[in-house]
Parts: structure tokens; C-alpha cells; sequence
């Protein structure tokens, strides 16, 4: 043993970090530098991927003086819930300060990934001018910039691999950004712009495809009409993943031939995404080539094809594992995806009315997938009603899911049939799913069903709660049973103070807690933020509630609290009160 | 579908499924005083407790719960049930200004039968701010070619919530095929060059009244027609005329034109018929929404 151990130390560090490489996780990597000094000095020299699930835990300088060698940064900001637009558009998540601490650093940047941050164009600029190996940058569900950042991009990385925007709001300012690509670019592997508004100049975006022999994702805008993306493709027969823009005219013959020739070129796509403005279903035959080799599958922006024509394009894809639909697809629907695509692993469907006029599914949907895909292991579904017979069904029928998010478009409706709260069912899956990571829940719901997850769900990570519960007890069995909750997001439902203060060391082992409309005083707010100095305590006034008064018995209408190593945040704007 | 079970075989509970602590964990709101002391040793032995080891929901929050049983959140969206006729819930979420308490909604609610039994079978239609949870992305998307407003009842002061922002998400026309009884060639026409259902009439007629008529000269009623150009198509939308103009919907149902707002009919419309009148039934409006029970329909 002891010979052993003298070994171990006299272990050359290129080997160790030899050995290192082969550790992909930034978990599995966290876990390693636990070990021992000598383990952790090498680890941190060596690691070039780093991953921050709160960029306010931590600051840019102690992340540079850390992983010196970090090429690759993840970053992500405002709190989930700011999706729904529960959190004020200027409440933070600035990439600048990284992004200027990473340039005078001296870091060799290459690769970067936000979600839901402030990006402006100026840091697209620095991002641009200051880091010449700069590769990769994805996007998602950030804001703050217009296209004249993404010309800054397009201009000056002169190995851009990888441009890939998500649901991200940019303004148009008609710069054609796109032709700002250089005719020496020709390194592009990855270009999604599907989410821009504004038009682009489709002889650069042609010329542009021609020239990148490595392309291999492209997901164009509405901007891009049939024709045009008819001879995109015929440049670029390599494609795995696209996304097919408007889709939207009605074309003549003609055009539809060379559409249906172009496709059939495409023998290696993979990934189907797009349809934005289909307006009749008369140019989806196109597709159906290259269906039987789909294995992913995006309908999800598809609000023109109905129901008869999804069905008849789904049939033709046997072997999809990812689909994204919207509720027109109903129930039937459903019921044909659950026979044609058995290697269905995620489904989402969304719904295409969200005042629930014609709302199309149901929880024979639901049903009837978990029935016929036994690989599901991942579900977001819009629902109109629920019942908990169908939630325990499908919870008999897949006991693998790892998320389970689902949302009735009434969030407190009861079971359809019985009208009793849906713990029950809920419950079922939690009980059954025993690797389940990520939840969200929704319908008539009382404690009993957090006592359920607190008790079963031991592998939950995030937990959503929207209008559920009946007291602090709620809220004390999820944070006492769940030992693996990292994060935390409550709306709408009645726990205060007592469930909140319970046991504030769990906020240190959590990345966040977010509650809204809850029933937490400031008063219990300023005892926590008090008596937990690692943890930001901030309340969000944005409707001018609250004076700054000391009345502590008033109610926080918006409270998100997170760990943090480096103290209050010096960015906050003046209606987030760090107490 | 084969393989899952059908509602009338029952409802098994997730109780059923717990061997021993079914027992422990009844769950009557009643109860809760009386199981709290025996709850908590036998949530021990399920290996609840605290790191710490301290259990500590007191009695004081037993009044706090009874007061959060008349509070069940359902009694947000029981509008009908409420005697004030309003919406507790749209007054908590809307202008915030103006109400002096945060959520009045939780202390407002007259409806203390808390009984799940009384819960609604319907939708509730009040907005609420972030619900359902879509990006706004989505939300666009959804509204895009209907004009239903966004309903965004919160104003977030000096924030630009880009869901605010009128996106122009809609498609430039909107064309929908059009077949006439009689008439072998289908046409099309985009309704976006119409905003009401006259000019569609108007437009109807424009398209089949040359084809009519050159199909009825070659019955042998004769060539009067031909000067003219043929016979006006009218009476389309109120049943008055000869031939009657129907839609069918997104779920294939076949209905009458003029029941629903414009925009509402453009954003459900999936193709029109215009079918003699005389072979509809008698205008019975059996089912809701006025569906004809048209059970010849081709599809």
C-alpha cells in the first residue's frame, strides 16, 4: 500500500493530465480536482472547457486565475422564469465583463455559449477583434444586440466554425450583416439564423454555402423562399442538419421538381427543422425523401400545416428520436407517432393557441406515446386537460424519463374525470422514474404530491412549481427530501417564511431558488440574506410594490436567491434590491 | 390505441402502489391534526428528516394551513363561482398600481367550498402573466395569423419586454382552395385581399361566374347567357341564393360562413365549398358552434 502510494505521488504530471483529458463532464472534472492539491493544480491547468450555470456565482478574474487555459466558456444568466417575461428586461446577465476580463487577460478564447444573457454589440465587437482563434459562438434566448454585432462577427473571425442563434430577439438594422462574410471564409461547419427577422442577402448566403465545403448545419430564416434554398442545397448535398426557412410559397411545377430534386440529393440530413410560413401543405412532399433517415425533427414553429398533413409527413419517419410538434397535431396525431416512430426519445409539443380555444391534445396523447416509444425519456407537453389514470399509465409504460414537463393550459385544472387534485399521478411518475433529473408540474395539486417527491424523486435536479400546493409543507418536503436539487422555481402558490427558513444551509448546495407570488415576507428575506452571507438574496420591484420601508411583514412579490462566492453584484439595477 | 388501459377500468391510485406507508400517508386535509404526531415518527422511519435531525413544523403553522385550505389556488379561475362576477386573478395580475395589496386574489376569494368537487370542467379564459410557460417566441408564433392580442397584463416600468413588440409574423397571403358544386376546376383565393366576408362573397362570385356560365352553355337551355358573361352568384351568405357558401375548419368540420369574427374565420379556415342550397340540410344548428351535420360530406 504504502509503495503504492509513493507511486501515486511521484506520478508525472503529463501523465495525469494525460489522463485528464479524457474527462469530458465538468462534473466528472470538479469531482477530480476534490481529490488532492497536487490533483487540482493540474487539473485546473489542463482544463479548457469550462461551464458556469450562474454567472453571478462567480467573477471573470477568478475564473482567468483558475483555468488559465480556458478555451471554451458556457455562461448563463437570468433566471429561468425570465422565458415567461416574469423578469424585467434589464435585470442582468451582461457577457461584457467576461468577455473584457477574458480579452486583457490574455485567454485564447474560442469557443462561447450563453443563455439568457445581455450581449451587446459591443462585446460582439471585442469578442470579434480580441480573440483571433475565436470559433464558436451559440446564442440562446439572449438579447441586446442588433445585426451590426453579428456583422462584427462575420467580418473579423477568420476561422468562424460555428454561428448558432436560438430564440433571440435581434434588431434588424438592414446591414446585411451576412455578406459581411469575407470570400476567405470558408471554414463554416454550423450557421443557424433562423430566429432573425430580417432579410438577408441570398446571393451572399448562396455564395457563402458554395465556398464552406465543411457545412454541415445550416437553418436559414423566413427570408429565404423556396427557390432560393432549392440551390442552396444543390450546393450543399452534405448538409446533416437543416432548417428550411419560410417554406411558404405556393410554387409552380417547376419549382417544386427542382425542390424535390434537390432533397433527394441530400442523402445525409439528419436533422429537419423550419416550415416558419408553410401556407399550404403542397411543397411538404419535398421532404418526404429524406424523412426515412430524420432522427430529428422540428414542426414546433409549423403553425400552417395541419393536422392531416403532419400525420402524413410523420409516417414517413421511422426513425426519429427528437420531435417537436405543436398541439394541431392532436391527439390522433399522436396516436400515429406512436406507431410509426419507435425510436422516439424527446417529444415537445407546444401549443398552437394558448388561449386553449381549439386545443388539441389530450392525455390519450400522452397515452398513447408513453404506450408505443419505449425509449421516451424526455417529454414537454401542452395539454388542455390530464387525468392521474393516464399520468400512473404512462408511468408504468416508461419508467426512464429523465425530464417530465408538463403543462395544462389551465394551471390549476383538476383531473378531468375524477376532479380530484392530480397528486396522484404526478406522484406515479416520480415514484417510477427513478433517474428523473429535471420536473415541472402543473393542474390541481396539493402538498401531498410534494411529500411524494420529496420522498421518491431522489435524482431531481430542477423543479418547477406553478400554482401548486397548499402551505410551507409543500415547499419543506421538497427541500428536505430532494438531495440533489440544484435548482429551484416556485410561482403562484402559498409558501412563506417558515418553509423558506427551514434549512437555509440548503440554499448553498443549490444553484438557485426562485419565488414569485408566493407568500414570503421581506422581513424573512433580510433574516436569510443575513444569516447566509454565500448567498445573494435579491428581491425584484419592479412594479414600484414595495417602498423601502421596514415594514418586513410586506410580501415579496419577487424573490431569486443564489450562491455566490463573490459577493453582492455591483450590476444590479435599481429595482434589484440585494439585501 | 392498444396498450394502455381505458377509463372505465378503474383509477389506480399511486396509494395502492406504496405497501406500508399508504396508511401513514392519507391525506384528507381534516386529518392533518391528528396524523401530525404519528406522521412524524413515521416519516423518520422513511428517512425524511433533516440533516440536522430537527422536524419542526409547529403548531403555529396549523392555523396558517387552515387558512390556506379556503385558499386553494383553483379558486383563482372560478370566475362563475364568485359572486362578484369578476376575476379575482385578473385584478391580482393586472395593473398593479391599482390594487393596494400585492395579490388580493389570495385573500379575496368568497369561495371558501373548497371541495375539489367544485372545480371547473372548463378552461379558465383570464390571462396570466407567463402562463402557459412559452418563450415569446412561441407566443408570436400562436397569435401570428390571428389578430388576438398578446395579453400581457404586466407592465414591467422602463423594460422593453420584446414580446411587446408587434412581430411581423404572418404570411403575406393566405390562399385557400375554393370548389363549387357543378364546377369540376377549383380555384383559389387569398383571403388576405379580403377583410370581410362580403368582399369574399364578392370575390367568390367574380371566380365561378364565368365558369358557371360556360358550363351552362353546354346544357341546352341555351346562349342567352353569353353577352352577359353569365348570371351573378349571390345570396352566398345568407342562405337567400342558390348556391351557399361553407368552410371547413382545421378539424375538418364543415360550418357555415359569417358565425365568427373575420379573423377568427381566417385563422381556422382551411378550404371553402360553395354547395347548392338546396342540398343542405334546414339550417339546424344541433351542435354547438353551428356545425352542419352534412354526414355525405366528401372528405
Amino acid at each position: 500500500m504504502r509503495s503504492f502510494q509513493s507511486m501515486l505521488n511521484y506520478f508525472p504530471e503529463e501523465v495525469l493530465e494525460h489522463v485528464f483529458d479524457f474527462l469530458t463532464s465538468h462534473r466528472d472534472r470538479n469531482a477530480v480536482s476534490l481529490v488532492c492539491k497536487s490533483w487540482y493544480t493540474v487539473e485546473r491547468f489542463s482544463r479548457e472547457k469550462v461551464f458556469i450555470g450562474n454567472c453571478y456565482a462567480i467573477s471573470p478574474e477568478r475564473l482567468i486565475s483558475r483555468f488559465p487555459r480556458v478555451r471554451s466558456l458556457t455562461l448563463k444568466g437570468k433566471p429561468h422564469f425570465a422565458d415567461f417575461n416574469l423578469v424585467p428586461h434589464d435585470w442582468g446577465g451582461y457577457v461584457q465583463p467576461w468577455i473584457e476580463s477574458m480579452a486583457k487577460g490574455g485567454v485564447n478564447l474560442e469557443e462561447l455559449r450563453l443563455k439568457r444573457m445581455l450581449v451587446s454589440d459591443e462585446s460582439l465587437e471585442l469578442l470579434a477583434n480580441f480573440f483571433p482563434n475565436f470559433k464558436s459562438l451559440v446564442l440562446v434566448s439572449c438579447e441586446g444586440f442588433t445585426t451590426d454585432g453579428l456583422a462584427a462577427i462575420a467580418s473579423n473571425c477568420r476561422f468562424l466554425r460555428e454561428l448558432d442563434l436560438q430564440e433571440i430577439e435581434v434588431e434588424d438594422r438592414r446591414g446585411q450583416w451576412l455578406s459581411c462574410f469575407p470570400d476567405s471564409c470558408t471554414s463554416l461547419v454550423s450557421l443557424n439564423f433562423a430566429c432573425l427577422k430580417g432579410e438577408v442577402n441570398l446571393a451572399s448566403l448562396e455564395r457563402l454555402v458554395a465556398r464552406c465545403r465543411n457545412l454541415r448545419s445550416l437553418r436559414v430564416n423566413h427570408a429565404v423562399p423556396i427557390d432560393a434554398l432549392q440551390r442552396i442545397l444543390m450546393q450543399a448535398p452534405q448538409l446533416v442538419d437543416l432548417g428550411t426557412g419560410s417554406f411558404g410559397q405556393d410554387p409552380d411545377s417547376d419549382s417544386y421538381n427542382k425542390l424535390e430534386t434537390a432533397m433527394q440529393q441530400c442523402t445525409s440530413i439528419t436533422s429537419l427543422s423550419g416550415f416558419l410560413e408553410v401556407v399550404t401543405a403542397r411543397c411538404l412532399p419535398a421532404v418526404y425523401p429524406i424523412c426515412r433517415h430524420l432522427t430529428s425533427l422540428n414542426l414546433s414553429y409549423a403553425a400552417g400545416i395541419y393536422s392531416d398533413e403532419l400525420v402524413k409527413l410523420i409516417r414517413h419517419c421511422n426513425k426519429l428520436e427528437r420531435l417537436l410538434v405543436l398541439d394541431t397535431i392532436g391527439d390522433k396525431g399522436l396516436g400515429v407517432v406512436a406507431s410509426t416512430c419507435k425510436e422516439l426519445q424527446e417529444l415537445r409539443v407546444f401549443p398552437s393557441d394558448i388561449h386553449g380555444g381549439n386545443a388539441a391534445v389530450t392525455e390519450e396523447g400522452l397515452v398513447a406515446i408513453s404506450a408505443g416509444c419505449p425509449k421516451l425519456n424526455s417529454i414537454l407537453y401542452f395539454c388542455q386537460q390530464m387525468t392521474n389514470a393516464a399520468l400512473i399509465m404512462v408511468a408504468k409504460n416508461c419508467p426512464n424519463f429523465i425530464r417530465f414537463r408538463l403543462a395544462t393550459l389551465n394551471p390549476t385544472i383538476p383531473d378531468a374525470v375524477t376532479m380530484q387534485p392530480l397528486d396522484e399521478g404526478f406522484g406515479a411518475i416520480v415514484k417510477s422514474c427513478k433517474g428523473l433529473k429535471r420536473l415541472s408540474v402543473s393542474g390541481l395539486l396539493t402538498d401531498q404530491l410534494f411529500l411524494y417527491i420529496g420522498i421518491y424523486a431522489e435524482q431531481l435536479e430542477m423543479l418547477s412549481i406553478a400554482f401548486a400546493g397548499d402551505s410551507d409543507k409543500g415547499m419543506f418536503y421538497v427541500l428536505n427530501g430532494c438531495k440533489k436539487l440544484k435548482k429551484l422555481e416556485i410561482r403562484d402558490s402559498p409558501f412563506g417564511d417558515v418553509a423558506l427558513l427551514e434549512d437555509m444551509g440548503k440554499y448553498e448546495t443549490m444553484r438557485s431558488l426562485w419565488m414569485s407570488s408566493c407568500e414570503v415576507t421581506l422581513g424573512a428575506c433580510k433574516t436569510l440574506a443575513q444569516k447566509m452571507p454565500r448567498l445573494n438574496v435579491e428581491i425584484i420591484n419592479d412594479s414600484d410594490q414595495m417602498e423601502a420601508s421596514d415594514d418586513d411583514k410586506q410580501r415579496v412579490e419577487k424573490m431569486y436567491l443564489y450562491r455566490t462566492l463573490v459577493g453582492p453584484r455591483k450590476d444590479a439595477p435599481d429595482f434589484v434590491w440585494t439585501l | 390505441m392498444k396498450g394502455y388501459s381505458r377509463k372505465d377500468e378503474g383509477c389506480p391510485r399511486l396509494l395502492d402502489l406504496i405497501p406500508k406507508e399508504k396508511e401513514r400517508l392519507t391525506k384528507s386535509a381534516e386529518e392533518k391534526k391528528t396524523r401530525h404526531g404519528s406522521s412524524e415518527e413515521k416519516q423518520l422511519e422513511l428517512r425524511l428528516g433533516p440533516p440536522n435531525g430537527d422536524w419542526t413544523i409547529k403548531n403555529k403553522n396549523i392555523s396558517r394551513e387552515k387558512d390556506h385550505e379556503s385558499l386553494l389556488p383553483f379558486g383563482y379561475f372560478s370566475p362563475w363561482s364568485s359572486s362578484s362576477g369578476t376575476t379575482p386573478f385578473l385584478q391580482a395580475h393586472g395593473q398593479l398600481k391599482e390594487s393596494s395589496q400585492p395579490n388580493p386574489a389570495k385573500t379575496a376569494v368568497p369561495n371558501s367550498s373548497s371541495s375539489s368537487s367544485s372545480a371547473q370542467k372548463r378552461t379558465a379564459p383570464t390571462p396570466v402573466v407567463g402562463w402557459p410557460p412559452i418563450r415569446s417566441f412561441r407566443k408570436n408564433l400562436a397569435n401570428g395569423s390571428s389578430s388576438k392580442p398578446i395579453s400581457e397584463l404586466q407592465n414591467a416600468v422602463g423594460s422593453k419586454i420584446s414580446s411587446e413588440k408587434p412581430i411581423e409574423n404572418s404570411p403575406k397571403s393566405l390562399l385557400v382552395k375554393i370548389n363549387m358544386d357543378g364546377v369540376p376546376i377549383g380555384r383559389k383565393v387569398d383571403l388576405k385581399e379580403h377583410d370581410s366576408y362580403e368582399k369574399l362573397s364578392f370575390a367568390v362570385d367574380e371566380l365561378f361566374r364565368g365558369l358557371l356560365a360556360a358550363q351552362s352553355n353546354f346544357s341546352a337551355v341555351g346562349i342567352k347567357n353569353d353577352e352577359d358573361g353569365g348570371k351573378a352568384i349571390t345570396g352566398l351568405l345568407d342562405g337567400s341564393g342558390e348556391y351557399t357558401l361553407v368552410y371547413e375548419d382545421n378539424e375538418g368540420d364543415r360550418l357555415l360562413i359569417g358565425d365568427v369574427p373575420w379573423h377568427m374565420f381566417v385563422s381556422s379556415v382551411k378550404r371553402l365549398r360553395v354547395l347548392k342550397s338546396s342540398e343542405l340540410p334546414t339550417l339546424s344548428r344541433g351542435r354547438k358552434h353551428g356545425k352542419l351535420s352534412l354526414d355525405t360530406s366528401p372528405k
